[in-house]
């Protein structure tokens, strides 16, 4: 099962603090994999804010391709950050020729349009860029988004971590998601591994969704050119909170309403019945039907954690003001945040959401049973 | 057979019928019930003549003249061959017998009663269900497998003690983004109703027997208020007694409009009477068992009773026509007629067409996914059942319901309104006795819901039809179990409150198989329409056709 462990600290933290703590956690993952997403990024990057970043790996080939097609899209280069390796990867860890993190100046051209246009573009030039790595496999590409940096590998998450050097300055960060083992449900591959990005949102999950073949159904024929992939059956509760926030226009509190909306007699007595009801009927397909543990990252820096209906899958969320954690094991938080007063803690049950706003004050609990914000 | 009698080309022997009733002549006790109970008259008292030799014993010094030759009468049955009185081997005899000494037992060969039931020009028209006598066997539904079984990667579910919320959607379902804003706009949103996946298909009141309705609604009442069970059960074209009607329990009921329209006159009156909507209203456009012909309801059914509610004079058969007359093109049959049907209950019940499996059915779907009123698409396959059709008709025109559903399915999926028109797959589901495995089969195929009348038939009344020709006598009112029959001597031997006993105990067993099958899959917070990763059959072709796996 995925190891899952997502913190969010005023003070930017290096990524070895996340990887540390899916070490602890190590009894329960295979060390077949790590995903990492780093966000409201610390060092040089913290001055790049608007520009956007592109993440992933590339083969020397792929480069040329890569700088070829970007030039033409009239994207400049801001910063570049490289990763040296050495010349022999540990064993498990294939060996590739750059992992790329590359901040850009935005075409003159994009000049002028709205916010809506931009973030369209991105995700699209990301798709672009995804299929033509397809083609030939000589790129993976995992995010293209300011003030985000995406770095997945397979092999053993901290022994990556250290062939890599994640504890550099450049890459610290004030929020962090991390998850180790590859998904071993499918075949092994880079796009199946945890956390999953979509337009500033990024989400990761451990258990398995075994409503995953209708959702993927539902999903995949909305019309928008974002919800690819699914090499795992998690990508779908990424493309379901994009669904929810960006399409729907609702938010983080209505997105457990929409993967496990409450059984019958509940939803009666809820304030919000008549919305909930017609939510239930029309996000049918995106119900899920779990075991699923599941944490993000939204677009303002919040940080959340949901459980399926069933809660048979571990979890949970402590800390304190300034630097909290969530992890799927307790011993992953007690090695992130030691000093923190534990009968704070908390495991959100099968109607909550835990949510970590951007000024981290706080952990949030939000219930099924109550009412809805406002829809504006 | 003298020999100076005459053979005619229908004169047949017993070996020729496909029933041939063996009689225990030494256990009978003449009591008669047997002649009495038979419902087409295939057996009737027989008197026999017999001779015995009786050879004086050699000691024995009587009259050397006298005749060893003794005859005897003795009495007991005789069937009958005159194709009309053919037995259909209901074995409603061996039911009355006190001494089980009679039974009717199938041909060892292809009957020759078969090349006569034609007489008069009349080609054979019966009740029941298509004639497949290979079906044991297991038509695809039944070799369909569930094979993602859920080990390790995530725990299968405990279907006695978890949560399941197993509830499906009848209604128009908009997109989600339309949905909110419409919402928020406080536009008319279609109206959807949660129900139960497995429904009783239409049946009609006059196809069934007062008594067999009456259970039927009681069970499915039961159900509802007694148990939260969400149970539906569709009239069928025959409409619908009026204190039903102005009942609460109407609320439970899916009307049906057919192209006779009969009992509609008597259900428009009644709108101002209504105190609850109907569930649905549906729109009959085609019918399984006999696709492309319209329902027929024969005059031996037809009594003061079902005339009334209907409409009709009594005495006379009621076919429907094989279409809405009044319409000449798909986009007015749909658009118009489910359009006045929202209008006559002010846009508050769902209506959906009914149509019967066939190659076509994705050009209806088609046009109702452009039709914002569409409720649903009921599809019946070939194995339907019905009260009385052509045999013909019967046997050899229909789709069979798997492939024909699946296609509609990923026609939607295609057309991403997967979750907007609702499929409801009918036609034979259960017709081997395995209702919840084919009901989770067409679900997980696509369907949102199971239509299902002969299973019930089956199970809450004991029907005794099957696929290799037995008993369908339902087109002449003479059910031998009091299921289909309207005359009164016939159907008080079936009592309303044990066929509603038994409804229970389908539907509670039902839950509870679908439960056994849907927690293993790791499924229980939603029904799993369109799961087809969780399907494997052990036939390449048809797993090609569905587009699930292959497994062998």
């Amino acid at each position: 099962m995925c190891r899952l462990f997502a913190v969010t600290s005023e003070e930017p933290v290096s990524p070895m603090m996340a990887v540390r703590a899916l070490d602890v956690m190590r009894e329960g993952h295979d060390g077949s994999g790590v995903g990492l997403f780093l966000s409201d990024l610390g060092g040089p990057f913290e001055d790049l804010k608007g520009a956007p970043i592109l993440s992933g790996i590339f083969s020397n080939e792929g480069l040329k391709r890569l700088d070829q097609y970007m030039m033409n899209l009239g994207f400049m280069t801001k910063y570049k950050m490289s990763i040296k390796v050495p010349k022999n990867p540990p064993p498990g860890v294939p060996r590739r020729d750059i992992y790329l993190i590359r901040a850009y100046e935005y075409p003159e051209n994009w000049e002028g349009l709205s916010q809506g246009e931009i973030d369209q573009r991105l995700m699209m030039t990301r798709i672009q860029l995804r299929s033509m790595g397809e083609e030939k496999g000589d790129m993976i590409v995992y995010s293209f988004w300011p003030d985000v940096i995406m770095l997945k590998e397979l092999g053993d998450p901290l022994t990556v971590a250290e062939y890599l050097r994640l504890d550099r300055e450049e890459l610290k960060a004030r929020v962090i998601m991390a998850q180790g083992r590859q998904n071993t449900n499918y075949a092994i591959n880079l796009y199946a591994c945890h956390p999953f990005f979509i337009q500033g949102i990024a989400t990761m999950t451990n258990g398995e969704n075994t409503a995953f073949v209708p959702i993927r159904e539902f999903l995949a024929t909305r019309g928008f050119p974002g919800y690819i992939g699914y090499q795992s059956d998690s990508e779908v509760f990424t493309h379901i909170l994009h669904f929810t926030l960006n399409r729907l226009g609702l938010s983080i509190e209505a997105y457990k309403h929409i993967i496990t909306p409450l059984q019958d007699d509940d939803l009666e007595k809820h304030p919000d019945s008549p919305l909930l009801k017609q939510l239930k009927h029309s996000c049918r397909r995106l119900i899920i039907d779990g075991p699923n543990c599941v944490m993000g990252t939204l677009p303002d820096k919040t940080l959340f954690m949901v459980q399926d209906r069933k809660k048979l899958r571990p979890g949970v969320v402590g800390g304190r003001p300034g630097l909290y954690a969530m992890s799927s094991e307790m011993c992953g938080l007690d090695a992130a945040i030691p000093n923190r007063d534990k009968t704070r803690d908390f495991q959100p049950m099968h109607l909550d959401t835990a949510v970590i706003r951007p000024d981290r004050s706080e952990v949030t609990l939000c219930s099924q049973a109550e009412p809805l914000p406002l829809l504006h | 057979m003298l020999s100076s009698g005459t053979i005619t080309p229908s004169t047949l022997s017993v070996k020729d019928l496909l029933w041939q009733i063996h009689w225990d002549r030494d256990r009978c006790t003449l009591c008669g019930r047997c002649t009495a109970v038979c419902p087409v008259q295939a057996i009737e008292l027989g008197v026999h003549r017999k001779r015995t030799v009786q050879v004086p014993s050699l000691g024995d010094p009587g009259p050397a003249a006298s005749s060893s030759s003794v005859y005897q009468v003795y009495h007991g049955i005789r069937q009958k061959t005159d194709p009309a009185y053919a037995c259909v081997g209901c074995a409603t005899c061996s039911l009355v017998c006190p001494n089980d000494c009679i039974m009717p037992y199938r041909s060892d060969e292809a009957d020759k009663l078969r090349f006569h039931i034609n007489r008069g020009g009349q080609p054979r028209y019966r009740g029941g269900r298509r004639n497949v006598p290979d079906s044991a066997a297991g038509g695809v539904l039944d070799r369909i497998k569930f094979i993602r079984i859920s080990m390790l990667t995530d725990p299968a579910l405990d279907a006695g003690r978890h949560e399941f919320e197993l509830r499906t959607l009848l209604g128009r379902i908009l997109p989600p983004e339309e949905n909110l804003r419409i919402y928020r706009e406080q536009g008319w949103i279609p109206p959807v109703r949660e129900i139960y996946p497995l429904i009783i298909g239409s049946m009609s009141f006059g196809a069934l027997s007062p008594n067999m309705w009456e259970g039927l609604q009681m069970g499915v009442a039961y159900l509802n208020e007694e148990l939260g069970m969400p149970v539906r059960m569709c009239t069928g074209e025959g409409g619908c007694p009026p204190r039903l009607l102005k009942s609460r329990f109407l609320k439970y009921v899916i009307l049906q409009i057919a192209s006779g329209y009969f009992g509609w006159d008597e259900i428009i009156h009644s709108l101002p009477h209504m105190k609850e909507d109907p569930c649905a209203i549906e729109i009959k456009y085609g019918q399984g068992a006999k696709p492309g012909d319209g329902g027929l309801l024969m005059w031996y059914k037809v009594n003061k009773l079902i005339a009334a509610i209907r409409g009709v004079p009594a005495g006379v058969s009621l076919p429907s026509p094989p279409t809405h007359q009044t319409k000449y093109s798909i986009e007015e049959a749909v658009a118009k007629m489910i359009q006045s049907m929202y209008m006559a209950w002010g846009f508050r019940v769902p209506v959906y067409p009914k149509i019967s499996g066939t190659s076509t059915a994705l050009a209806v779907l088609n046009n109702l996914t452009r039709n914002p009123y569409a409720a649903g698409l009921s599809i019946d396959g070939e194995d339907g059942g019905t009260g009385a059709a052509y045999n013909v008709s019967m046997d050899h025109m229909g789709h069979p319901i798997a492939s024909n559903l699946r296609d509609c399915y990923l026609n939607l999926v295609r057309l991403g309104k997967q979750n907007e028109i609702p499929l409801f797959a009918g036609g034979g589901i259960g017709k081997n006795g395995k209702l919840a495995a084919n009901a989770a089969a067409l679900i997980m195929l696509g369907a949102s819901g199971i239509q299902t009348g002969k299973y019930m038939m089956q199970a809450a009344a004991g029907c005794v039809g099957s696929e290799s020709d037995r008993c369908n006598i339902c087109n002449i009112g003479l059910c031998p179990k009091g299921i289909t029959s309207q005359d009164p001597r016939l159907y008080r031997r079936l009592d309303p409150e044990k066929v509603a006993e038994r409804v229970v105990d389908v539907f509670l067993s039902f839950d509870t198989e679908l439960k056994k099958i849907v927690a293993p899959l790791g499924r229980s917070t939603s029904l799993p329409i369109g799961m087809s990763d969780a399907l494997g059959i052990n036939d390449r072709d048809a797993a090609e056709r569905l587009q699930i796996q292959y497994v062998v």
